[in-house]
């Protein structure tokens, strides 16, 4: 009995290691591509090390960066659970966003701490709303909810575009020339307290926090309960009695929310206002599409997530030290995501295949060749995590 | 706003969605959804395009496009069909790939200066039919000819042929189709690698004919997801997808052309005098692909008509279920 316990504790060991072996994997590639560009990949990943980890000013521009990766994971951990995709993490947190900001520029004459927290709430409620419809289409329309997310997203950035430009513009800039697609600065007041000298914010702690909400929401709330269990079996959750539309929607709504969360916090903890190059990206660096791979690294855990966005953040504060240090194209960081990507989701197939294996052991020590372990066509659709 | 000329250029930008959505079809209907269409598309348009530059051969930059897409969707296949992981996740993964390694190989290369490109041409005697004539035969690039013949024989290939029957039937029941000693992991490598060829095609149909040159992403502009869209509008018929295509292309176009004039059906245009507002224009395909896809999803509903029944779902051998 000792040794099996043992095993258990081993196989679990090498399940928490497998994403790391990936990422390995993924940055041995990246140093094959470095190597093409006519770069030494030691030098490269050393810039990298130090950039995310060298100072302590690094590691909180780490943490910071994190943040968002880990908000929008956590709306993940709750989709994905559901067996709801959402890709729409980029137009949740640039309404969120939207919504948080024109608190901030309208209520100038309320205390900073209410003005704080109801724009934290219309954050939560922008994204709410952007991740609520698409859950809608696809509960009561069967509309792919992948399909609709990205078309969000889209429709998002041409709107916080029209905004910037247009109604939201900050007022001296509306009468320059330049015309920057820019909102004036948030007050001093309003904006989120920092740990000296860096720029780490409070969000982070709030991120924190709430990845423990969420793992409470999920794991001992009847709410998470529904949605993990739509989420492993629709049909046998309707005939349970569960409304699997409406956790369709919540989930998705509740994902868009998290998304929405980290907007709000972007503007109100790091950049105090809101600018526009035209992209998604420009404003939310990719977070609400690396959210899904940090939460997927985390094996779908909000508390798995923490340690998992740290590592992304760290990746991509390294990444931009790397490409001053020895000249790569910035867009080299995107080709390495996409690998990191790739390689998690290979060893996925070695963890499902050890997974198996421990089932027929257990029924066979057991003597009980019914229990036929799941199918894994269903276990790998969005079931990463155990 | 001649309407002509919108629709005449809409078939012109619909034939680079026509080309990656029926990619998409082939590799939806051997079961394996690959979300990668964007990443694919880009890194088609960039090989094209740089190939084009150093060589002044654009159908050597057309080939090497439709290789480089191909190889890169056999990632996915890999992940996919040989590991059995999540295509959703593999398929976004291939997006950042693709997109990575397009902005770094392509940088620089929207300097370059004009290339020779693919010809265009009108077809003689078919201008002359009224309406269609200048809409359809007229000054096109040869791309959206090669469009016009493709549509007709992917749909007499998936339907009327045997190695048509046989990519249904992996899609629909791969079990089946096994014990009937088709290949089912062979069969779903190769409409993977069709799909990619596809998306690679229509990358560089947008950087060496439509839209000539690089632009980063720009280029195409998150019409590899349009395209993912419009596979499901089409119910997986490329007939379908032909109407999809060529109606999402006049729209874009339109969007453009309606931002010029200084009035707009004797009203002043307020898209001109606020050139702000055009970012409303631009939500328009967008919002019009989740409208189709609301219709699309409605209609497969009504008519018991669907996705592949495998899409999604790995195949393996001995394994109960699909």
């Amino acid at each position: 009995m000792q040794k099996f316990f043992k095993q258990e504790w081993m196989s679990r060991l090498i399940d928490v290691m497998l994403p790391i072996f990936a990422t390995l994997a993924a940055l041995g590639v990246g140093a094959v591509m470095l190597i093409l560009l006519n770069v030494n990949p030691f030098e490269a990943y050393g810039a990298m090390l130090e950039g995310a980890f060298g100072s302590a000013n690094s590691i909180a521009e780490t943490l910071v960066k994190a943040t968002p990766l880990l908000l929008v994971g956590l709306g993940i951990c709750i989709s994905f659970r559901g067996s709801v995709i959402n890709i729409g993490g980029e137009g949740q947190m640039i309404v969120g966003a939207l919504l948080a900001t024109q608190m901030g520029l309208v209520f100038t004459d309320l205390p900073g701490w209410f003005v704080i927290v109801l724009a934290m709430l219309m954050g939560f409620i922008g994204g709410a709303i952007w991740g609520g419809i698409p859950g809608y289409l696809k509960a009561y329309f069967g509309v792919n909810e992948i399909l609709s997310t990205v078309m969000m997203n889209a429709i998002a950035v041409q709107l916080m575009n029209f905004l910037l430009r247009g109604p939201m513009i900050d007022p001296s800039q509306a009468q320059l020339d330049s015309k920057i697609p820019q909102t004036a600065r948030l007050l001093e007041a309003f904006r989120l307290p920092r740990w000296m000298p860096t720029r780490l914010h409070l969000g982070f702690l709030l991120a924190v926090i709430l990845a423990f909400l969420v793992y409470i929401l999920l794991w001992r709330t009847t709410l998470g309960y529904r949605i993990r269990a739509v989420g492993k079996n629709p049909d046998a959750a309707r005939y349970a009695g569960i409304n699997v539309k409406r956790q369709v929607v919540l989930a998705l709504l509740l994902s868009g929310a998290f998304a929405g969360l980290a907007g709000a916090i972007q503007v109100y903890g790091v950049n105090y206002r809101m600018i526009t190059d035209g992209s998604a990206s420009g404003f939310t660096g990719s977070a609400g599409f690396n959210g899904i791979v940090a939460a997927l690294f985390g094996q779908l855990h909000p508390i798995g997530t923490i340690p998992a966005s740290i590592l992304f953040g760290a990746l991509l504060v390294g990444a931009n030290k790397m490409q001053r240090v020895v000249q790569v194209p910035s867009a080299l960081v995107i080709a390495l995501n996409g690998l990191v990507v790739v390689f998690v989701v290979s060893s996925d197939y070695w963890r499902r295949k050890r997974q198996r294996r421990r089932l027929a052991q257990a029924s066979m020590d057991e003597g009980d060749d019914s229990s036929q372990p799941e199918s894994p066509g269903q276990t790998s659709q969005t079931e990463v995590g155990s | 706003m001649d309407l002509i000329i919108i629709l005449q250029a809409g078939v012109a930008s619909g034939t680079v969605l026509l080309f990656a959505t029926i990619g998409e079809i082939f590799a939806e209907r051997s079961g394996v959804m690959n979300l990668g269409v964007e990443g694919m598309m880009l890194l088609g348009a960039m090989s094209a395009f740089s190939v084009a530059v150093s060589t002044g051969n654009p159908w050597l930059g057309l080939l090497v496009a439709m290789l480089a897409a191909g190889l890169l969707s056999q990632i996915h296949a890999f992940i996919t069909i040989t590991l059995q992981a999540d295509q959703v996740v593999s398929g976004l993964a291939l997006t950042f790939l693709g997109t990575g390694i397009s902005l770094v190989l392509g940088e620089g290369l929207s300097k370059a200066g004009a290339i020779s490109l693919l010809p265009n041409f009108s077809i003689p005697l078919l201008t002359k039919i009224p309406l269609i004539g200048p809409i359809f035969f007229t000054n096109q690039s040869i791309m959206v000819y090669i469009g016009y013949l493709f549509v007709p024989l992917s749909w007499y290939y998936i339907n009327r042929t045997r190695p048509g029957m046989h990519l249904r039937a992996v899609g629909e029941h791969p079990a089946a189709a096994d014990t009937l000693g088709i290949n089912v992991y062979g069969t779903r490598y190769f409409y993977v690698f069709v799909g990619g060829v596809l998306a690679g095609l229509a990358g560089a149909t947008i950087s060496l004919a439509i839209s000539p040159g690089w632009f980063s992403e720009l280029t195409t502009a998150g019409q590899g997801w349009i395209a993912v869209g419009l596979v499901i509008f089409a119910q997986w018929d490329p007939v379908r997808a032909m109407f999809g295509s060529y109606a999402f292309g006049a729209l874009r176009r339109l969007i453009l052309d309606i931002q010029g004039p200084l009035t707009l059906f004797g009203f002043s245009n307020p898209f001109y005098y606020n050139p702000y507002w055009g970012f409303f224009l631009q939500m328009l395909p967008y919002a019009f692909t989740i409208i189709v896809l609301v219709i699309g999803s409605r209609e497969a509903v009504r008519k018991r008509l669907g996705a592949p029944a495998a899409l999604g779902l790995p195949y393996i051998r001995g394994e109960r279920g699909l």
